[in-house]
This record gives C-alpha cells, structure tokens and sequence, in this order.
C-alpha cells in the first residue's frame, strides 16, 4: 500500500512537471515580445526566481522555527559568484576596466557556476552558523542580518575589485536570454523554462527533505525546542543543515536573480529585500511551501504587471495623476501586508499545501457517498 | 599631539554621531526590556521625524516646527504600537517582529511616495547649525551640543525611571509582565508610553542628527536605527546607561574607520561587534544577569 501509494505520487509529480514544462515552452512560443501578454513571461521568470528563494527562507523561518533576515547576504554571495565566474574570458577586460581585466582568467559552463553560487553561499553559512545558531529568535534575526550587512561592505571593498569588481557593476555573463536551441533552422527560446525548470528542481529537493526524517526533526525543533532534544534530536546539527541547505537554495536564487537581470552589484542586496521575501512568506503561509510559491507570483505579478497603473496615473479606468503617482504602487502593497499581518495572520495557505485541498475535497466525496 | 590633531575631527563628530544613536537607543532599548520585542520601526519613526521637519518649516516658523515636530513624532510611535503591535500582543513574538517590519516597510514606502524619493533638504536651524572652530578642527555647533544634550536627557529620563510612580510601573512590567498586571498596573498604559518616550528621544535625536547631515531621503532611517540596536544590545539590553555607553562607543569607532579611509567598512564594524558581543557576552556590559538569549 505504502509502496503504490509513492510510486503514484512520483508518477503524479513527474507527469505535473513535464506538463508545466512544456505549457511554459508553448507559452513562450505563443507571446510575441511586443504583446501586452510579454509581461507574462517576465512575471514567470522573476516569479520562479523569488519562488525559489522564499521557500528556501521558508524552509528556516517556518519549518525549522529559526527566524533568519540574512536571505540577501547568500543571495549576494551566490550572484557573486556565478557572475564573477561564468563571464567570458573576452569579456574581462571590459567588465574589470578598473582592476585590469581581473584576476581570474577563466570561464565555467552555466550549470557548475550555479552549483558552485549555491556551495558558496552553504559555506559561508557554515561558518556563521557556528557562532551564530546557539542564539535565540530574536538576536539570531539581527545577527544574521548583521551578517548580510558585513558581506554586502567586503564586496564592495575596493580591495578585492580583482575578483569583485569592487562597487562596480558585474555584467555580460550568461542570462536566461541566452538560452535556446536550435531545430533546423527554427530556434527555441528557453529564456522562461530555463529559470522555472531551476526553481522546480530546487523546490522539489526542499519538498523532499521536508517529507524526509530531517524534515520531521525540523517540524518537531520549530513546535518546541526542549521536547525535541529530549526526543534525541540533536539541535545544533540539525538547525546547522536547515540553515546550509536554506543558503545553498537562496544562494542559487541570488544567481538566478544575477541570471534574470543581468547584471549584479552589491547595492541592490539590502537589507529591504530579504523583508520584502519574508513578507512573502508570511503572505504565503508559514510553513507551507505551495503558499510561498503562490505569493511569490502573486508578488511578482501584482507588483510588476496588475498594480503597474498606481504608478503610471491610471489604473482601473480612473485617471488621477496627482494620488497615481510614482510610488503609490508600493503604499498600497504595504498596506496589503499589514492586513495581511494583522488580520489574516495564517496567510494564503496557513500549513497547508496544494495535495491537501484536493485530499479534503476527495474525503468529503466519500463522506457525501457513505 | 599629531594623532590628536589628525583625529580630533572624527572623535568630535564620533562623540556627536554616538549622542544621536543613543537618543535612538534609548527607543530600543525601552522597547526590548518591556516587550522583548526588537522595534524594527524605530528606525524608520526616526526618519519621519525628520521629513516631518521638512515639510513642517516650509509652513510654520521654527519655534514651533521643534516643538511640533518632537510631539508628532511621540504621536506616530504611540500610533504605531496601538495599531500594528497591540493587537498581536499575545501572540508568537515572531509575528509581531513581522509585524515591525511590516511598518517599517510601509514607512519607508509612505515616505518614498510623499518625497517622490527626493533627497530632502533639512533646514538649517539658526545657532545650532553655525559653524564654530575648537581646538583648529572646524565643526558645526551641533556637534558640540548633542554630548551635553544626550546626557541631560538621559539624566533626566533615569530620574524618570527611578523616582517617579510611572517610572516604577515601567520598571515593574519590565520585570515580569503578568504579575505587574495582577499588581494593578494598566500595562497598556505603561506600554503606550513607552513608546511615547521613546519616539520622543528619537525625535529630539533625529533634529540633532539631520542637522549634521545634508538631507532626508525615506531609508535614511535603517542604518542608524539597526546601529542604534546594536548599541543598545552592546551596553545590556534593558539598560539605558549601558545603551548611551554603547552609542558612543559606536559612534566614535565608526568615525575613527572612516577616518582611516576603511568608510566601506564603518558599517560593517557594527555588526561585527554585535556578533562578537552576542557570542561573547550575551548579556552586554551591563545587562541583567538572568537570560535565556542563549
């Protein structure tokens, strides 16, 4: 029963995946770049890359209970580092203007650097946690943001400009948009399944480890510390692999982002944009991965294509150019999280994931035919 | 006498950037001992209260912008908890550390739309704002008021704390919330104004502050208020002498790096310094001694 029960819920999930997939092959296809529809395409590309690294800020602050605010600090390691090694030997010298064409003289293929931003950013993870996963709630959140703050200064520091690029701009590495495969002539843009395809993957590995025994020592450490130790939980290692497997995934996020605009540079990591992901979260539902997901493209959407209008003067028809103003857009998105904070406090999702609903409805089938 | 000659600028503006933090400080550190809750608003109070002074003077002379601007700002913070932190009062202190950052969030983008994300000039406020030369450094006499001013406040406010019945209310819920509660203290009351006086230091700390600087721009607020946080970590949370102590401290070990031309790094000091302090000496310099941080 058990056996069946996981081979049919691999089945299911593969069978979803390759159907997302080549809905967001046909998609592309179908929008042309000028349609108003082209919004679409940016909203699934920065969706996914958001989607990825709020469950990833998820899998901390509502699974494992460890509230962390250093998601931008591994975002910012992880751009780093697939920028710093995926520009093109050729490129260097124009890249690095300042620092002469920088010390590293070499070029990895796409995939080793995105491994490589993850393993970074897990590492550094590692050495924070040491001294920083004995503290409690409250003074973990200001240390670790403390700890983004101090990596975003070293990055900017002039010198190591050789390898950093100091406060200059990272650029002409490879993106989203220069995926594509040729078929006889016709070429197929991957510009959009490439960064969901990613995030997919990486989500699933998550999905995984919550289902695994870490995932159940992870739950048990959030609901009450003491009680899990005395289970035989051992706290600090577990709470040590939360936060590296939490880096690893928002160190890949960061080069995703660093993938999806193309070009990096260490001001934009502040601290405003790991709130901006736990809001999300929050929005999202604490401790449910399918609400993180959700709000993540919601975000993304509202914020990039639907509210687009209270900063352009109109929206809805109605035309106010004096309220409609550059920067309306975001008191009105603030206002939506503070309800969302006060009032619906459990989010979109509260704990729940997709696979739930649909389990409900189907026992209230069977209750309705008994 | 050369080191004391080529620092003398940086330790002046040091002592001077430190009275500010600790104005903030104080609001933390407030905040902290009552509701063990880190105000990530506080920051950005800080920054209204400078705006406030922008659009304010436009309008009114500046005897009574000050005045205004000071009690408006009381106002904000005693909005702020009644609204955003209130409600949530028994619920996880994680959500109503979300709930901090929520207005903070909101704050700054009110304020990114009210100024169009303008840089903002702050008035000069006649006196205060003069140039005066000591000892051949050239500096603003705001420069040398805030030490003194600083330390008057905070006289004051100890005396608050220590000899008045409020003060001693405050003390109490500090110490154990439920049981001040059955003792017949009105914690709203107290809470309220806790942040009634810790808004007030910060407005009063945002006027000294935005005088030095050129303008207000809406995230001016986060740098300062997370420093001020450490500061007020640093000298014992709870503690308002060891938050003043910690404020200076700070403010003048920044001042000094960024007069070593190491200015990438001035920000970056801080957090350091919490994250050695936290695993160090949780408690801080003068913290109490019972804890459960770790």
């Amino acid at each position: 029963m058990e056996n069946t029960n996981t081979k049919r819920t691999v089945l299911v999930t593969t069978v979803c995946l390759l159907v997302l997939f080549a809905l967001v092959i046909a998609l592309e296809q179908m929008i042309a770049p000028t349609s108003k529809w082209a919004m679409l395409l940016t909203v699934i590309k920065k969706g996914s890359v958001y989607a990825l690294v709020a469950v990833s800020m998820n899998l901390l602050n509502g699974f494992t209970g460890l509230f962390s605010l250093g998601q931008a600090g591994f975002m910012l390691l992880g751009a780093y580092t697939y920028a710093i090694f995926t520009i093109p030997v050729e490129n260097r010298t124009a890249v690095y203007q300042y620092f002469d064409g920088g010390i590293i003289q070499f070029c990895l293929p796409w995939i080793i650097a995105l491994l490589l931003a993850g393993v970074v950013a897990a590492f550094f993870a590692y050495l924070i946690g040491l001294p920083v996963l004995r503290l409690k709630s409250d003074y973990l959140a200001i240390a670790t943001l403390g700890f983004a703050e101090i990596i975003r200064a070293i990055c900017q520091w002039d010198k190591l400009g050789p390898i950093t690029n100091g406060s200059n701009v990272l650029k002409s590495y490879t993106r989203f948009n220069s995926f594509k495969i040729d078929l006889g002539g016709t070429t197929i843009s991957l510009a959009t399944l490439a960064p969901v395809a990613i995030a997919a993957v990486c989500i699933l590995v998550i999905v995984l480890l919550i289902n695994s025994s870490y995932g159940r020592a992870f739950k048990a450490i959030r609901d009450d510390e003491i009680a899990a130790e005395a289970m035989g939980i051992n706290l600090f290692k577990h709470k040590q692999l939360a936060f590296c497997t939490s880096s690893f995934f928002a160190g890949i996020g960061g080069a995703m982002l660093a993938m999806f605009a193309g070009t990096v540079q260490a001001t934009q990591f502040k601290s405003a944009m790991t709130y901006e992901f736990l809001l999300i979260v929050v929005i999202g539902g604490m401790g449910s991965i399918t609400g993180s997901t959700l709000a993540s493209f919601l975000f993304i959407a509202a914020s990039e294509w639907w509210l687009r209008g209270l900063d352009m003067g109109k929206f809805l028809g109605i035309e106010a150019p004096d309220i409609f103003r550059n920067g309306f857009r975001l008191v009105v998105f603030s206002v939506i999280i503070m309800i969302f904070v006060l009032f619906f406090r459990k989010g979109i999702m509260g704990t729940k994931e997709l696979p739930d609903l649909f389990k409900r409805r189907k026992k209230a089938e069977k209750e309705a035919a008994e | 006498m050369e080191f004391f000659h080529t620092n003398l600028p940086h330790l002046l503006s040091g002592i001077s950037v430190g009275g500010q933090y600790a104005l903030i400080a104080i609001g933390y550190t407030m905040v902290y001992g009552i509701l063990r809750l880190i105000n990530f608003a506080h920051g950005d109070v800080f920054m209204v209260a400078g705006l406030m002074m922008v659009y304010l003077s436009a309008a009114l002379p500046l005897y009574i912008t000050i005045p205004l601007v000071v009690l408006l700002t009381a106002l904000l913070g005693f909005t702020i908890e009644k609204v955003a932190y209130k409600p949530l009062r028994n619920s996880p202190r994680m959500s109503v550390m979300i709930s901090a950052i929520g207005v903070s969030y909101l704050l700054q983008n009110l304020a990114l739309y009210i100024t169009g994300g303008l840089n903002q000039n702050y008035p000069a406020i006649p006196w205060i704002s003069d140039t005066v030369t000591i000892f051949g450094a050239v500096t603003k006499r705001v420069t040398i008021i805030t030490p003194f001013l600083t330390i008057a406040l905070v006289v004051a406010l100890v005396m608050f704390i220590n000899h008045t019945k409020t003060g001693m209310a405050m003390r109490a819920v500090a110490k154990d919330f439920e049981t001040s509660q059955l003792m017949g203290i009105k914690i709203n009351h107290i809470i309220s104004m806790t942040f009634v006086v810790g808004s007030l230091l910060a407005g009063i700390g945002s006027l000294l502050y935005f005088s030095n600087y050129p303008g207000v721009t809406p995230t001016v607020g986060a740098m300062p208020g997370l420093k001020a946080f450490v500061a007020a970590v640093f000298g014992g949370i709870g503690s308002i002498p060891g938050a003043v102590i910690g404020a200076f401290i700070i403010g003048i070990c920044e001042n000094i790096i960024k007069g070593a031309g190491l200015t990438t790094f001035s920000d970056a000091f801080t957090f350091v310094l919490l994250i050695i302090i936290l695993v160090a000496k949780p408690t801080g310099l003068f913290g109490e001694k019972a804890t459960d941080k770790v």
